[in-house]
C-alpha cells in the first residue's frame, strides 16, 4: 500500500519527470512530503504564475511535458494566467493543484477555489481526483493528453484527503485508452495529393510557418520541403526560428509588427500553405482578403483551427512532421524562379527603418542584432511582451536556437520565468561541455512583473542572462497613445522604479548598465563571458518606436 | 437556421458544464439542451439545438469534438429525424370554456393531467412546431404557466446514431 501523495510522485517518476516548478501550501503538503524523498527535483519559484511560465519554458526547450504545482485557493488561482498563456501557445503542461478535503468541497472553506471551473476555458482537459485509486490512471491520461494531438495544459486538482488515503501499489500502467480522444496524426492521403497538385498548378506560392512546427518537431522536414520546392517562407511570431532567420528563403515575420518583405509576399501570393499556424489576428488582420486572392492549404493537427479564422481550400488534418514528410515524396516541383527572385530580392533590398542614435541611449535594434551574432548558434532567446518583443522578433536572428515568447496571450512578465525553465532544461540536457545559453529580454515594465524570480535564479544557480530595455515607459502603450490617443500619456510612466543594477547586486548577480551604442559589444561580451547569471540594463530612448 | 445536434458524452459529473461553458465562451447560441442517459449507462446523450449559420455549426461540431469526454457529435438532418419536446401547460379555466379547452386538447392529442376549479394542466408530447400550435390555441384562455423540456431527437430508420463501427 502507498499513499495517494506517494503515488503522485511515483507517477511523475514513471513519466521520467526530472524537474517540477511550484510553490507549496497546506492543501498540497502531503504531496510535498512525498516529493522530498523522490528523485524529482523541485524548483521553488517566487509566485505561482511563474511556476506555470517556467514549466512552459522547460517544456519548450526539453520537448517534454512541463509540470507545475500550487496549493489550493490563491495558489491555484495565481496559476491561471500561466495556464492560459500555455493554452494559447499550445504548450504541454501538467498542472497539479492541492484542493481542500473532498468532504468540504463546496462549503467555501479556507483556501477553497473551484480551480477546474475557473481554468476550464484555458485547459485542454481537467480532473478532480474523487478516488485515491484513480490517481495512477488520471496521471497517465493527463500526460498523454497534454503531449499528444495539439498540446496544451491539463489540470489535476487533488483534494488533500485523496493525497493522504492509501491505494494498492501502483502497477506499471498501460497506455491510456480514452474513448473520446483519438487525435489524428497522419494526414489524409487524398488531401495531401490535392495539395501536391495545387502546388504544381500555382505560380506564386508561399509557406507560412507557425508554432506548430515546433510542437511537431518538424523543423527538419520543413526545411527539406521548402528547399526542395524553393518555397519562400514567412513566419508568425510563434514560428520564428522554424527556418534559420538568415536562410535565403526566409522572408521574416508577417503581421502588424512584422516586416515588409513577409507581408508583401503573402499579399502577392496565389497559394499559401499554412503550416501549424492558426491565423491569429496579429499575424493576419484580414485573412478573408488573403483567401480571396490565394488558394489556401491549411495543415494543422487541430481540425477546429482549420476554417476558424480563414477559409481553407485544402484542409489537411494531421501531424505537421508526418504531413510534410509525405508531401516531400509527392512533390517533385519547384516554385517559378521569377517569383522566388521577386520575393527574395525584396528581402535583400529591404532594410529596417533606421532610427538615428540618440545621445545617452542604446539603439535597441542594433543591440539585438549584435546579441544574435555574439551568442552561440543554439542559444535560446526568451522575449517578453511589448516593444522589446518586437525588437527581438525582428532583429535577433535565430540560427539553430529558439525564440520563445508568449505569442497568443501576450503575457507580460513571461520572459524571466520562461528563461528559468528553459535554462533548467538546458542544464539537464548538457552531459558535458558548455551549457546552452538562455537570454531573457524584457522591458522595465515586464522586468518588474517578474523580478522576484532573481531569487529563484540564485537559488538554482542558473546562468540566466537578463537584458532590460529600460525606457522608463510602458513603451508599447505609450506608442499606442501617441498614435491613436492624441499623444495623451495615461499611466505609462514607470517613475519610482528602483535602480535595477543595485537590485541585481543585492542578489549577488553581476550587472552592468549601458547608455550608448558604443558599449553594446563590450557589454554583451562581458555578459556572455561565463555561465553565471547576469543582468544588463540598456537605457533606451523613451520615444523609440517598435518598428 | 436551427440545427439539432446529438452529442454522446461520457457520463461523468462536470461534463455538462464543460459543454455548456464552451457554448457561452465561444459565443454560440443554444436554443435548448436536453441530457439523459443512454442504453449504455456509462454514456449520456445531449441533444442540443443551436441557432446559427453553417459556419457556426461546423465550429460547434469541431469545438465539441475537442472536449475530451465528448465521444461523438452528429448534426441531425431535418426530415430524417424524429424530434420531440414534452410540455406541461397550466391554463386558466372559467366555467363557460372548460369544454372548449378539453376539445382543443383532444384535437391536438394532449392529455389533461390535473384539474382544479379554476385551472387545467395539460401534458403534451410532440414536435416543437405542434407544441407552438397548441400554445397559440390555448393562449386566448389565459396560460398561467408553461414548462417545456429541450428537444430530444432520434434518427429515422433502423440504424442507431452510434454503431459499433463509428464508436
Amino acid at each position: 500500500m502507498m499513499t495517494g501523495a506517494a503515488a503522485m510522485v511515483k507517477c511523475l517518476e514513471e513519466q521520467h519527470v526530472k524537474t517540477v516548478f511550484g510553490y507549496p501550501g497546506a492543501a498540497i503538503c502531503p504531496f510535498y512530503d512525498a516529493l522530498a524523498t523522490g528523485s524529482v527535483h523541485h524548483v521553488l519559484v517566487r509566485t505561482e504564475q511563474n511556476a506555470a511560465h517556467a514549466a512552459s519554458g522547460y517544456a519548450r526547450v526539453s520537448g517534454e511535458v512541463g509540470v507545475c504545482i500550487a496549493t489550493s485557493g490563491p495558489g491555484a488561482t495565481n496559476l491561471l494566467t500561466g495556464i492560459a498563456s500555455a493554452y494559447m501557445d499550445s504548450i504541454p503542461l501538467v498542472v497539479i493543484t492541492g484542493q481542500v478535503r473532498s468532504d468540504l468541497l463546496g462549503r467555501d472553506v479556507f483556501q477553497e477555489a473551484d480551480i477546474t471551473g475557473a481554468a476550464a476555458p484555458f485547459t485542454k482537459h481537467s480532473y478532480i481526483v474523487k478516488k485515491t485509486a484513480d490517481i495512477p490512471r488520471i496521471f497517465r491520461e493527463a500526460f498523454y493528453i497534454a503531449a499528444s494531438g495539439r498540446p496544451g495544459p491539463v489540470l489535476i486538482d487533488v483534494p488533500m484527503d485523496m493525497q493522504q488515503r492509501t491505494l494498492p501499489d501502483a502497477t506499471p500502467g498501460e497506455a491510456p485508452d480514452i474513448i473520446g480522444y483519438k487525435p489524428r496524426t497522419q494526414g489524409h492521403p487524398l488531401q495531401i495529393k490535392k495539395a501536391a497538385e495545387a502546388l504544381r498548378a500555382c505560380s506564386r506560392p508561399v509557406l507560412c510557418a507557425g508554432g506548430g512546427v515546433f510542437s511537431a518537431e518538424a523543423q527538419g522536414p520543413l526545411r527539406a520541403f521548402v528547399e526542395k520546392c524553393n518555397l519562400p517562407v514567412i513566419c508568425t511570431m510563434m514560428g520564428i526560428g522554424a527556418l534559420p532567420s538568415a536562410h535565403p528563403l526566409n522572408m521574416g515575420m508577417l503581421g502588424s509588427h512584422g516586416c515588409i518583405p513577409a507581408n508583401k509576399a503573402i499579399r502577392d501570393a496565389d497559394l499559401v500553405i499554412l503550416a501549424g499556424a492558426r491565423v491569429g489576428d496579429r499575424a493576419m488582420a484580414a485573412p478573408g482578403q488573403v483567401a480571396s486572392r490565394a488558394k489556401i492549404i491549411h495543415i494543422d493537427i487541430d481540425p477546429a483551427e482549420i476554417g476558424k479564422n480563414m477559409p481553407a481550400h485544402i484542409p489537411i488534418v494531421g501531424d505537421l512532421n508526418s504531413v510534410l514528410t509525405t508531401l516531400i515524396e509527392k512533390v517533385d516541383w519547384q516554385a517559378p524562379p521569377e517569383w522566388v527572385e521577386r520575393v527574395t530580392d525584396r528581402k535583400k533590398r529591404y532594410a529596417a527603418k533606421q532610427i538615428p542614435d540618440t545621445e545617452g541611449f542604446v539603439e535597441p535594434k542594433r543591440f539585438m542584432r549584435t546579441l544574435s551574432e555574439k551568442v552561440r548558434p543554439d542559444a535560446v532567446l526568451c522575449a517578453d511582451v511589448g516593444q522589446n518583443q518586437i525588437w527581438s522578433a525582428n532583429h535577433f536572428a535565430i540560427r539553430e536556437g529558439r525564440f520563445l515568447t508568449s505569442g497568443g496571450m501576450g503575457t507580460m512578465g513571461y520572459s524571466i520565468p520562461c528563461a528559468v525553465g528553459a535554462k533548467k532544461a538546458a542544464v539537464e540536457s548538457t552531459a558535458s561541455g558548455e551549457c546552452r545559453q538562455v537570454i531573457a529580454v524584457c522591458g522595465d515594465g515586464s522586468f518588474q512583473m517578474s523580478m522576484m524570480e532573481l531569487g529563484t535564479i540564485c537559488q538554482e544557480q542558473l546562468g540566466v542572462k537578463i537584458v532590460v530595455m529600460r525606457n522608463t515607459r510602458l513603451g508599447m502603450v505609450r506608442e499606442l497613445q501617441d498614435n491613436h490617443y492624441k499623444g495623451v500619456h495615461s499611466a505609462v510612466y514607470l517613475d519610482g522604479s528602483p535602480d535595477f543594477t543595485t537590485l541585481a547586486a543585492a542578489y549577488g548577480i553581476r550587472t552592468r548598465r549601458i547608455t550608448s551604442s558604443e558599449e553594446i559589444d563590450g557589454a554583451i561580451d562581458e555578459m556572455l563571458a561565463d555561465d553565471r547569471p547576469f543582468l544588463l540594463v540598456c537605457e533606451v530612448w523613451p520615444d523609440y518606436p517598435s518598428l | 437556421m436551427k440545427y439539432t445536434m446529438s452529442v454522446l458524452v461520457e457520463n461523468h459529473p462536470g461534463v455538462l458544464s464543460k459543454v455548456s461553458g464552451l457554448f457561452s465562451r465561444r459565443g454560440f447560441n443554444i436554443d435548448s439542451l436536453a441530457v439523459g442517459i443512454t442504453e449504455d449507462p456509462a454514456i449520456s446523450r445531449m441533444t442540443i439545438v443551436v441557432d446559427g449559420d453553417e459556419y457556426t455549426v461546423e465550429q460547434v461540431e469541431k469545438q465539441l469534438n475537442k472536449v475530451i469526454p465528448v465521444i461523438k457529435v452528429k448534426t441531425l438532418q431535418t426530415g430524417k429525424t424524429i424530434a420531440r419536446t414534452l410540455s406541461l401547460l397550466k391554463v386558466s379555466v372559467t366555467a363557460g370554456y372548460r369544454a372548449e379547452i378539453m376539445r382543443i386538447a383532444e384535437l391536438m392529442g394532449a392529455r389533461i393531467v390535473d384539474a382544479t376549479r379554476t385551472t387545467m394542466t395539460i401534458e403534451f408530447s410532440d414536435t416543437p412546431e405542434r407544441t407552438d400550435t397548441l400554445e397559440a390555441l390555448l393562449r386566448p384562455y389565459g396560460i398561467k404557466e408553461i414548462v417545456r423540456t429541450g428537444v430530444i431527437a432520434i434518427e429515422k430508420g433502423p440504424d442507431p446514431t452510434r454503431t459499433a463501427k463509428n464508436y
